[in-house]
């Protein structure tokens, strides 16, 4: 244990964070794995190497998480520590707050370890959008690791993290978990505080936990998740003890299986991982019953005009006046289009563009409108599904890793790899990303379970009961 | 759908390199192509969703609180004046 301190799971970590010496060597180990590792993976663009201050600021006093190292996503707000979004336009800005659930994850005892690349402001499914650098996917550095929270995925997955948190508006936290094998959750919309997230999507953000096993996600989605007085759609619903649904138990569980999603299209290997996975489940006592989500094919398009509609109207502050980036010139607007032209990235711009185009006038009625009338069919999908089962089960997406730069030249073949991760942003229902098994090339797959609004403890306990069957968390990329 | 991608360009405030309009252009209208498959679907009597919780609207008492961090704020930002301002260039035209 001493020499690969790294390795620790969350729940490891904090049994073994007793005293400030203990912290002080897990400190160092992950620091030194990243120090091996992260020239290849690049998860990283910032790490904290001040662990006296943080132990000269936080008295451990019984606090749960006491010394747990967490990595963050360059887009949640940390106090007087820089977050870009990945993004030239935010360069040295530095939050003066936190966002909710770092304030907390401190309040809880944690230590912010490192910030973790990812696509600019998250738009994007590959983490190759950067402005710092791309992120590779441990399993083959060749391969993406997913996005847009790619470097939380890899970080975890490397061994260079104990968990992380990501942002998912629409598969960002459970794609890449399912491309570098680890667990991710979105949960319920409203469930965790966006306060001190930068928002691309309002009404779909979430952050999530991306953790090494079903077990952490569980204790870090409990850290984080609570009503928040500072943000308005934050819902008021206790919190349950998530930990208590980690029983080895699917007996009588009614899981749904979308016709809809095993469609052409899908990676063969991807199919019968999850089609294998339904068969587990049957063993392990739970019934399997095929169900429709006819409106998902229209999922990635209704996605498209909703999230860029909210990406461009959100990103409107970002114009040189407050933070980050400015063009200096002496004329106003020559400043704010210079500045959002050398800030902004290509898919940046694509994006605040196609947003803009569909809240124009003469074109609301036909796209913005119309996108929010077939999202409340996507969502109705759901209700009635639910009335039937109790969770879904399908691929979390359609392929393994992709090749690096095999899909950035073509936006929309990027786009329709989150194809079944968007309905559940759309609705708003909670969806967790597990690993189960790996393709002939020995990348990662992982299947998708869906919840009930607020039923994250069901699906929980439906992760931990096939992960605690199959153990394929046993397996670690060679690095 | 052909999108005149300088307009939108305007209204978004961003500046465009020439070579970026030819390519952006293109995108979006593939993009749009795609988008025009809700078409298919009739959706006269659908109530839109904006919002996927229904919530109620929050409301809170309008209480004066303390958040003092307006140096923190000014001390990272691209221009400043007195301590107390954001500074851009002067607005108004002319003297």
């Amino acid at each position: 244990m001493s020499k690969d301190l790294f390795r620790m799971t969350l729940k490891e970590a904090a049994g073994f964070l007793s005293s400030p010496e203990n912290f002080s060597a897990l400190h160092k180990s992950l620091t030194d794995r990243a120090g091996a590792v992260d020239a290849k993976v690049k998860a990283y663009t910032q790490l904290n190497h001040d662990g006296k201050d943080f132990l000269a600021k936080t008295p451990r006093n019984g606090k749960p998480l006491w010394g747990v190292p967490v990595s963050v996503k360059e887009n949640i707000c940390t106090h007087g520590w820089e977050t870009t979004c990945s993004s030239k336009i935010l360069k040295g800005y530095i939050p003066p707050y936190d966002a909710t659930v770092i304030r907390k994850l401190r309040d809880q005892g944690a230590f912010l370890f490192a910030k973790c690349n990812m696509d600019e402001f998250a738009f994007g499914s590959s983490s190759e959008t950067s402005a710092f650098h791309p992120t590779f996917n441990p399993w083959d550095l060749e391969r993406v690791p997913g996005g847009s929270s790619g470097g939380s995925a890899a970080c975890v997955a490397a061994d260079e993290a104990i968990c992380a948190l990501g942002s998912d508006t629409g598969g960002s936290v459970r794609q890449p978990a399912s491309l570098c094998g680890v667990v991710g959750m979105k949960p319920t919309y409203g469930r965790v505080s966006r306060f001190g997230l930068i928002a691309f999507g309002s009404s779909l953000d979430q952050i999530g936990p991306l953790t090494k096993n079903v077990e952490d996600n569980a204790i870090l989605l409990g850290a984080i998740a609570g009503h928040d007085p500072l943000d308005s759609t934050s819902a008021n619903v206790p919190v349950p003890d998530y930990t208590k649904s980690l029983v080895k138990d699917v007996k009588g569980l009614r899981i749904g299986l979308p016709k809809d999603y095993f469609i052409s299209g899908i990676d063969p290997e991807v199919e019968a991982a999850v089609r294998e996975a339904a068969k587990v489940y049957e063993q392990l006592g739970a019934t399997i019953k095929e169900i429709s989500l006819p409106h998902t094919k229209y999922g990635v398009a209704v996605y498209y005009v909703v999230a860029t509609a909210e990406a461009s109207s959100n990103l409107a502050r970002f114009d040189g006046v407050q933070y980050g980036f400015r063009y200096p010139t002496d004329n106003l607007l020559d400043m704010y289009v210079e500045t959002r032209d050398q800030g902004f990235g290509q898919e940046a711009k694509r994006r605040i563009l196609l947003g803009t185009f569909v809240l124009s006038a003469g074109y609301y009625d036909a796209y913005y409108l119309r996108a929010q009338k077939v999202r409340t069919l996507i969502k109705q999908d759901f209700e009635n599904a639910f009335k039937e089962v109790d969770v879904i089960l399908c691929p979390t997406s359609p392929s393994t890793a992709f090749k690096v730069g095999e899909k950035m030249n073509d936006p929309l073949s990027m786009y329709l790899s989150d194809i079944y991760t968007i309905s559940s942003n759309l609705a708003g229902v909670p969806a967790l990303s597990v690993p189960c098994g790996f393709d002939s090339k020995g990348l990662p797959i992982g299947f998708q379970l869906m919840g009930k609004y607020f039923d994250e403890p069901t699906m929980y306990r439906a992760a931990y009961s096939y992960e605690q069957t199959m153990h394929w968390y046993e397996r670690k990329p060679k690095l | 759908m052909q999108v005149d991608i300088v307009k939108v360009a305007q209204l978004a405030r961003i500046k465009l390199k020439d070579a970026e309009k030819v390519k952006l252009q293109k995108d979006l209208n593939s993009i749009l192509d795609y988008v025009a498959q809700l078409n298919e679907l009739d959706t006269k009597n659908v109530e839109p969703t904006s919002h996927v919780l229904n919530l109620e609207n929050v409301y809170r008492k309008d209480d004066v609180k303390n958040w003092p961090i307006r140096d923190e704020v000014l001390k990272y930002a691209p221009l400043t004046a007195d301590g107390k301002y954001f500074k851009v260039p002067k607005v108004i035209e002319g003297e």
